[in-house]
């Protein structure tokens, strides 16, 4: 470790900053603009460096690993190509409000704008997709703008910084100081929400009959997973959760309802179609979410509370809206609410008879294998405790509704930008993140083929992921679509041709792999999976191939009209 | 309605960018936007002219606010306030409009500021209606260009 005072050049800089920013570890690839760092990282031996096989990979891997663990995903990349791939992972860590640094490379200083050899403009390219970004003039501002990206990044809402670094920067020489504060003029987000507003709420809280929670992923960021279940099962009010806010709310409690929304439970949406109060944490009212604007929770007086003020009155208006950190309003919540509630026995009533008119359910007749099988059978071995990592689809989907949540940061999945790819360099990160627990990645045969190549990462350092692949060789949710509202048109959606033997790639790149076909195999395949820790396992479940996601509201429909099955998709409810 | 928004802004690389790439990602009108360094050469006002209903301009008002760059929003429209734009505008000279053109650069306090054998450049100030009005009356005397400004403002002092 050196200290402050002494004189380092910039790739020195680079590494001590990292160091008293307490990063463990670093995702990255080399190139040319990054020789002079990735030789003095050569002589670092307290920050790991993990080599992906591709950018894209190493971004959805620092944002595995800031999930599962709330720490900064740190990932560091060349100049170029390999910045111009990190821009898929930036924004997905953008639309999901995930603390992610990202150290660039650049062309040296006098070559900016002369499109050099592998010169890109990366701070221009990415300033819509990062909470801000920063191009290092000055190998004196390096050190300072180091710890702005990360104070930036894990401050107020969460998100992505980018800090590009030319070549000369990194190779010149400064004396090294190192600020311990950092103060930015532009940026002071409100955490402590207004005390008269959340009065204000803890009286409507009271006087509520048919009040409902409704917890986004700001409630996890904001550890505030405690204060949460407190307050619900104080005052007896029913959870509902968003993709991002699962686990938030234990789902084994009879007060959670599960997810809301496009795919969420019959019995979360009609709560929020016949709520009173609807009480919003951290969550920001998604297309996914609300569906048809007019429509979502039409007789509901709405509380809003939210880290970013931008969050609020953005889709839906609302009638009190509470800016702060999540944690600070329930914790200030359950301060201030009055003694007397109102009873709340009839309206758990109404919901539980939802819940039992329409349960989730899945065919269980035939010897077919299901991808709902398969997830409700990891969520029974596993015991709700593994960290669940998922792609992009109808898998992700079905884990929401069939992976039963018990803990906050359980679930790590691309949910704004729905990026498939995401998952399996996603659960890498995450493993390395996690040692304690399991570390289960459901995954499609689409999404997986992204980003197959990170697959040598986890067996070079045999992170024990459980890569569950959910074979149905089709693009399953994109097919739904097309044979819900696009007159069965198939279109380049059937994969069944032309994938690969999944267990042979997996072996060919050193992954024990292993295949199910149907219900007792795909048990058995599990448990096996589950035992084996020496390195990623691959089990390649052959799954039906035309099941559908339901409950399901079609995009822009009122989420009061779900369609709850494919037989009878006219009959809604 | 047209609402007239101040901000001040770090006076780095960038920061103009960030504004108007914001009003474009997410949809926003922007009338026009000027920038330039205030009393303090760390610090730029920029003064942005906008359109929507009150719920737009909310968020317009928040997401310039959540720009890091941004140090202070300040929606001018309902406040006391001096609204001024510049125009230069080069018109077609003859001698059977001359006197026209002189009588009416005289309403619109307008100077002329280059005069050649077949051509006037002259220069207006004032609110940017006024301007428009300005283009409005003398575009049958033939502009051959003319550049604008953008509003800038600023709150009326104590």
């Amino acid at each position: 470790m050196h200290s402050s005072g002494q004189t380092l050049n910039g790739s020195e800089i680079f590494f001590e900053c990292l160091r008293r920013e307490h990063v463990e570890y670093i995702f990255g690839y080399p190139g040319g603009s990054l020789l002079k760092v990735y030789e003095t990282l050569h002589e670092v031996k307290d920050i790991h460096h993990i080599l992906v096989r591709h950018e894209q990979g190493a971004t959805h891997m620092a944002e595995g690993y800031a999930r599962a663990t709330g720490k900064p995903g740190v990932v560091l990349v060349t100049s170029g190509p390999g910045a111009t791939n990190t821009v898929t992972g930036i924004a997905n860590a953008y639309m999901d409000s995930s603390p992610m640094v990202v150290f660039t490379g650049q062309v040296p200083s006098s070559l900016i704008g002369n499109d050099a050899f592998q010169e890109a403009d990366i701070v221009g390219i990415t300033r819509p997709i990062t909470k801000h970004n920063f191009l290092v003039k000055d190998v004196r501002e390096l050190a300072i703008t180091i710890r702005k990206a990360f104070f930036l990044a894990t401050t107020g809402r969460p998100g992505p910084v980018l800090v590009d670094m030319p070549k000369d920067i990194l190779n010149s020489s400064c004396v090294f100081d190192f600020p311990e504060t950092v103060d930015i003029r532009g940026f002071k987000p409100t955490f402590k929400c207004h005390i008269n507003q959340v009065e204000k709420a803890a009286q409507k809280i009271a006087r509520a009959k048919r009040p409902l929670l409704y917890i986004g992923g700001g409630v996890i960021s904001a550890e505030a997973s405690e204060e949460l279940r407190t307050l619900a099962i104080q005052q007896n009010i029913p959870v509902t959760m968003t993709l991002q806010g699962l686990g938030a709310f234990p789902g084994n409690h009879p007060l959670s309802m599960g997810m809301l929304g496009m795919h969420g439970t019959y019995w979360a949406n009609q709560a929020v179609n016949k709520c009173d109060l609807l009480i919003a944490v951290g969550a920001r009212f998604d297309d996914r979410v609300t569906g048809k604007v007019d429509t979502f929770a039409p007789q509901a007086y709405k509380i809003h509370n939210d880290i970013d003020p931008t969050n609020v009155d953005k889709n839906i208006k609302v009638d009190l809206p509470i800016v702060g950190d999540a944690k600070n309003f329930l914790a200030t919540l359950l301060e201030v609410m009055p003694e007397k509630k109102e009873n709340r026995e009839p309206w758990l009533a109404e919901i539980n008879a939802w819940r039992e008119q329409c349960p989730l359910t899945y065919s269980s007749e035939d010897d077919a294998l299901r991808t709902e099988f398969v997830i409700d059978e990891v969520s029974r071995q596993t015991g709700g405790n593994a960290v669940v990592v998922t792609d992009v689809g109808q898998h992700q989907m079905w884990t929401s509704q069939f992976y039963t949540f018990i803990n906050p940061r359980s679930i790590i999945t691309s949910g704004g930008l729905g990026t498939m790819g995401f998952g399996l360099p996603a659960a890498i990160g995450a493993a390395f993140g996690i040692k304690d627990r399991p570390v289960v990645l459901f995954c499609g045969d689409g999404g997986f083929m992204m980003n197959v190549q990170e697959l040598v990462t986890a067996v070079h350092n045999k992170m024990p992921v459980k890569i569950f692949l959910i074979n149905n060789s089709f693009l399953g949710m994109v097919r739904q679509w097309q044979e819900l509202f696009h007159q069965e048109k198939y279109s380049f959606t059937d994969l069944g041709d032309s994938n690969p033997d999944f267990v042979k790639v997996a072996e060919a790149f050193g992954c024990k792999a292993l295949k199910a076909e149907n219900p007792e195999s795909a048990r058995q395949a599990i448990t096996e999976a589950l035992a084996y820790n020496d390195g990623p396992i691959l089990v390649d479940f052959r799954v039906v191939k035309k099941d559908m996601v339901f409950p399901m509201v079609p995009a822009g429909g009122s989420i009061s009209d779900m369609l709850l099955a494919r037989l009878n998709p006219k009959t809604m409810v | 309605m047209k609402h007239i928004i101040s901000v001040l802004v770090e006076n780095k690389f960038g920061s103009l960018n960030r504004v108007a790439a914001m009003f474009s990602a997410r949809g926003f009108n922007l009338e026009s936007i000027s920038i330039g360094e205030t009393e303090d050469t760390e610090i730029s006002r920029m003064t942005i002219v906008t359109r929507g209903e009150d719920q737009i301009i909310s968020q317009v008002l928040k997401q310039l606010n959540r720009l890091v760059d941004t140090i202070k929003v300040t929606d001018l429209t309902r406040q006391p306030h001096v609204e001024r734009e510049l125009l230069l505008m080069t018109l077609k000279l003859s001698k059977t409009v001359q006197h026209e053109i002189f009588e009416l650069i005289t309403v619109f306090k307008g100077k002329v500021v280059d005069i050649k054998q077949k051509s006037i450049t002259i220069e207006v100030i004032g609110s940017p209606d006024k301007i428009n009005t300005t283009i409005d009356i003398f575009r049958p005397y033939g502009i051959k260009e003319l550049a604008r400004s953008g509003a800038v403002a600023i709150h009326r002092g104590e």
